[in-house]
């Protein structure tokens, strides 16, 4: 694991992407296949499920750091970082008072060792048998490695390389086009030598016949639509407020794949089943999953119930129905569509869907002469419970990843309002202990109810300051948690509401994020519950 | 009296001082034209009912304990101290007493400094790689104290290789000379400096990562050199590309046993974590409290504002440039 703790230390300390994908290059190169398997694996943010709690692991750091609750407490809430926390405490490297401590022991084991013959049999464990190896373990790694270990027992990796980073590195070691890597990483697959040599070999026929492509994606509108050029050579189409997903038909079989890489098929029967009997053998669709409801779509938090459940019941199927709203044509007959002209492939596409079928449809052209003309259609956006325009080049290709240029996101304005600073807290990582994490609230009668977390939207120098007002101006400290007198008024924004049984106020807000501070506003002039509940009727209108 | 020069502790507007005798040139330096008479460690003097004398605190050159003995009754307020050698100051100076004032700057169990030595080699080790990368190496630490004791650490790590400096550090490296502190040689870089600086390794005060004087190193790479360093979040946080885990204040375990060997019943913490270390003490059985200071808030919020200066009246005061 040596090798591995030093590439994410070099991964860690540098922000040029040349240097990361250097350090990449580099490992991958020297590092047996079954390592490297296992260095893409988390690189990817891939995760070991379940090994150990990590109130375990707290509270044998504690233990064996002879630290009482509270300290430890401290000394989490000072660093933001369970695994980083442990290192630090348990940190033997150091001259303690009155001698030399002993040295750490080589670490001489791989990675793939690490987790194959030590963290995964973790799990089979009962807890004395962990507490005794994973004590150990803390004892005789250094420091630096000793935090890489905590982060794969946490599962909470995050190297700070995007995955097309990692997925540049390995074409640059196997010698393909990167957008082949990341085919090859999509989907499920086992972290094993064989798997790492078939990643950086070369293109075989018949891969994986479940694999989705990487997803195009699109930038958002920031610049005068009228600067796109000619509205002729642009498709519009609703922007719709679901889960991307592609949507393959191979080998006999039916796929469903999030934009987040999640097999979905098994959520959403009612979709694969009209794929299997309707969509020929060799196609690949790009498009939304929706709920849907007489042809319009139901809030996002509709859909959230099909994927939060474990079980589907009648039930959840009755409330939350689905439908897949395609916009693409990636495959067909089995052909890579994607260097086609998107005119031609969305023409191949509006032959292959058939009409109306609710549960499988194609995603309507928002037909517009004029810029002027899409700007009065957006403005029906949220009257239609969408999200925006995507406006998209007819002549592009399908590429992967955001590029832009091809694929603008057009987004209706959010929703804002003025809401009450109450409650502030550290962040985690960069922002520990910085006050980042903000809670606020609107006028309920006299009294300020709390509706929205907000975490981001200021400049660092505001971040500073508010921090800095924040820490001079608390009332009560429940735990990392401050209270802070009701002076600060920030404008929220916020994409969309919905009625909320968990939240106080009885509603919750999509996406919230501090807009502006305030502070040519009083608190008493913040808004109030009534106006976002009128905000919610709004909505519900439609 | 005055426990040190930094700018937290050593404030103007006093009609006179007392501060220990090896620091006299550097306070002159920070408060210039006030009346500061010096006494050698050790010595005692009669003011009122209460006899006074300084002790070493191992912080900065000149930095002092204050004994105060009244009646047998025995208070040190330490100021801000450290137990690790530093070759430009005298060392800490454990004093009995019955009350203990300690600072708390870095009073959590996960700040334990690694040797001096071995953070000064991976300095080098990192000059060195800026080197073959054809980089300036520009490291950021305060120009009282800390740059002074990285330019004496670094001595081993020369070969020859001149440090070339700011001119608020270079301004002090001349007072520490001045006092009899025997530093490496450096060179100053002036508004008319021009040419390569690639292979250099260059000292800073904070303030000067990110500001117009940067400019001049071209693709840089910049470290900074303090206690704050030791947490990944901080490093990552900064505008720094290399953080050095270096203070001029005792970690946790140095306090503790700093406590210890003071004999006292009780100890008042103050500066950074003083509730948490108070606490602690408290619940194994020393009488303890927290007391206050002007300088309101806690932990610092930035790396690069201040090593245990809190408050950013003091950093405007200092022209924006540092303190410790």
């Amino acid at each position: 694991m040596k090798r591995f703790a030093e590439l994410y230390a070099g991964l860690d300390r540098t922000n040029s992407t040349n240097e990361k994908i250097a350090a990449l290059v580099d490992y991958f190169h020297a590092a047996a296949p079954a390592d490297a398997a296992w260095a893409v694996w988390f690189l990817t943010g891939r995760r070991l499920q379940r090994l150990v709690p990590s109130s375990a692991l707290a509270a044998w750091a504690r233990e064996a750091a002879g630290v009482p609750e509270w300290l430890f407490e401290e000394c989490y809430g000072a660093v933001g970082d369970l695994a980083e926390t442990v290192a630090l405490l348990l940190d033997a490297n150091a001259t303690p008072a009155g001698g030399e401590s002993p040295p750490a022991i080589p670490d001489t084991l791989s990675l793939a060792a690490w987790v194959e013959e030590r963290l995964l049999p973790l799990r089979a464990q009962p807890e004395a048998a962990q507490r005794e190896a994973v004590v150990a373990w803390w004892r005789e790694l250094e420091r630096w490695p000793r935090f890489v270990l905590g982060k794969l027992l946490t599962g909470a990796l995050r190297v700070g390389v995007a995955q097309t980073l990692v997925e540049r590195a390995l074409s640059e070691v196997a010698k393909v086009e990167p957008q082949t890597i990341a085919q090859r990483l999509m989907g499920t697959w086992e972290p094993t030598a064989e798997f790492f040599s078939r990643l950086v070999g070369r293109i075989e026929e018949g891969e994986d016949v479940s694999r989705p492509y990487p997803f195009a994606l699109a930038s958002p509108l920031d610049l005068a639509p009228s600067e796109l050029g000619e509205v002729g050579d642009w498709l519009m189409e609703w922007k719709w407020d679901g889960i991307r997903a592609q949507l393959i038909r191979r080998g006999g079989d039916c796929f469903l794949w999030s934009r987040g890489e999640e097999l979905l098929t098994e959520r959403f029967p009612e979709i694969v089943r009209i794929a299997r009997s309707r969509l020929p053998e060799g196609m690949v669709l790009d498009g939304e999953i929706l709920a849907m409801h007489e042809g319009r779509p139901l809030p996002f938090s509709v859909l959230q119930r099909r994927i939060g459940r474990i079980r589907l019941t009648e039930r959840v199927l009755a409330e939350a129905p689905a439908a897949f709203v395609a916009y693409d044509l990636l495959e067909a007959e089995g052909d890579d569509l994607r260097d086609r002209p998107l005119a031609e492939r969305r023409a191949r596409l509006a032959e292959a869907i058939e009409p109306a079928q609710p549960i499988l449809s194609l995603s309507p052209e928002v037909v517009a002469e004029s810029w002027e003309a899409a700007a009065a259609e957006r403005l029906r956006c949220r009257e239609l419970g969408v999200e925006g325009l995507m406006i998209k080049r007819l002549g592009s290709p399908y590429r992967a990843g955001r590029r832009r240029g091809d694929w603008w996101k057009w987004k209706i304005d959010p929703y804002e309002v003025d809401a009450v600073l109450l409650y502030a807290q550290p962040g985690h990582g960069r922002r520990a202990s910085l006050c980042t994490d903000y809670t606020f609230g609107v006028w309920d009668g006299s009294e300020l109810v709390t509706f929205a977390k907000a975490y981001s939207g200021l400049t660092d120098d505001e971040i500073v300051a508010l921090d800095l007002w924040i820490r001079q101006n608390t009332i009560e400290r429940f735990g990392p948690v401050r209270s802070v007198p009701p002076v600060q008024v920030f404008t929220l924004a916020f994409e969309g509401i919905a009625r909320s049984a968990r939240h106080r106020s009885g509603v919750a807000v999509r996406f919230p994020r501090i807009a502006r501070w305030r502070p040519d506003k009083r608190a008493e002039e913040a808004d109030t519950l009534e106006r976002l509940r009128a905000l919610l009727v709004a909505t519900r209108r439609v | 009296m005055l426990t040190h020069a930094h700018g937290d502790h050593a404030r103007p507007g006093s009609a006179a001082y007392l501060a220990a005798a090896p620091g006299l040139a550097v306070l002159g330096h920070r408060l210039p034209g006030a009346r500061i008479e010096g006494m050698p460690y050790g010595e005692t003097r009669r003011i009122g009912e209460v006899e006074v004398s300084f002790h070493p605190a191992g912080h900065v050159l000149g930095s002092a304990q204050v004994r105060i003995e009244r009646r047998g009754e025995i208070w040190i307020v330490s100021g801000d101290y450290k137990r690790q050698a530093d070759p430009t100051c005298a060392p800490f100076e454990p004093v009995r007493c019955h009350t203990f004032i300690t600072e708390a700057t870095f009073a959590l169990p996960i700040y334990r400094w690694d040797p001096t030595a071995t953070v000064a080699a991976e300095i080098s080790a990192w000059w060195q790689e800026n080197t073959q990368a054809g980089r300036a190496s520009v490291l950021c630490a305060y120009s009282l104290g800390k740059a002074q004791r990285l330019l004496a650490e670094l001595l081993p790590h020369l070969a020859g290789r001149t440090i070339r400096t700011h001119g608020a550090i270079e301004a002090m490296n001349e007072v520490y000379r001045r006092s009899g502190v025997l530093l490496p040689p450096t060179r100053r870089i002036d508004p008319q400096t021009r040419g390569s600086f690639a292979g250099e390794l260059i000292l800073a005060p904070p303030a000067a990562a990110g500001s117009l004087w940067m400019r001049r190193f071209g693709r840089a790479q910049v470290g900074f050199a303090s206690g704050w360093m030791r947490l990944r979040g901080t490093r990552r946080r900064g505008s720094f590309d290399r953080g050095f885990a270096l203070s001029d204040h005792a970690d946790w375990f140095d306090l503790l046993r700093t406590i210890e060997e003071s004999g006292a019943e009780r100890v008042l913490a103050t500066h950074g974590y003083s509730a948490t270390l108070a606490r602690f003490l408290g619940e194994r059985g020393w009488e303890t409290g927290v007391l206050g200071t002007e300088f309101r808030g806690e932990t610092p919020a930035r790396a690069g504002s201040d090593d245990g200066a809190e408050s950013p009246e003091i950093e405007g005061e200092a022209g924006g440039e540092e303190e410790e």
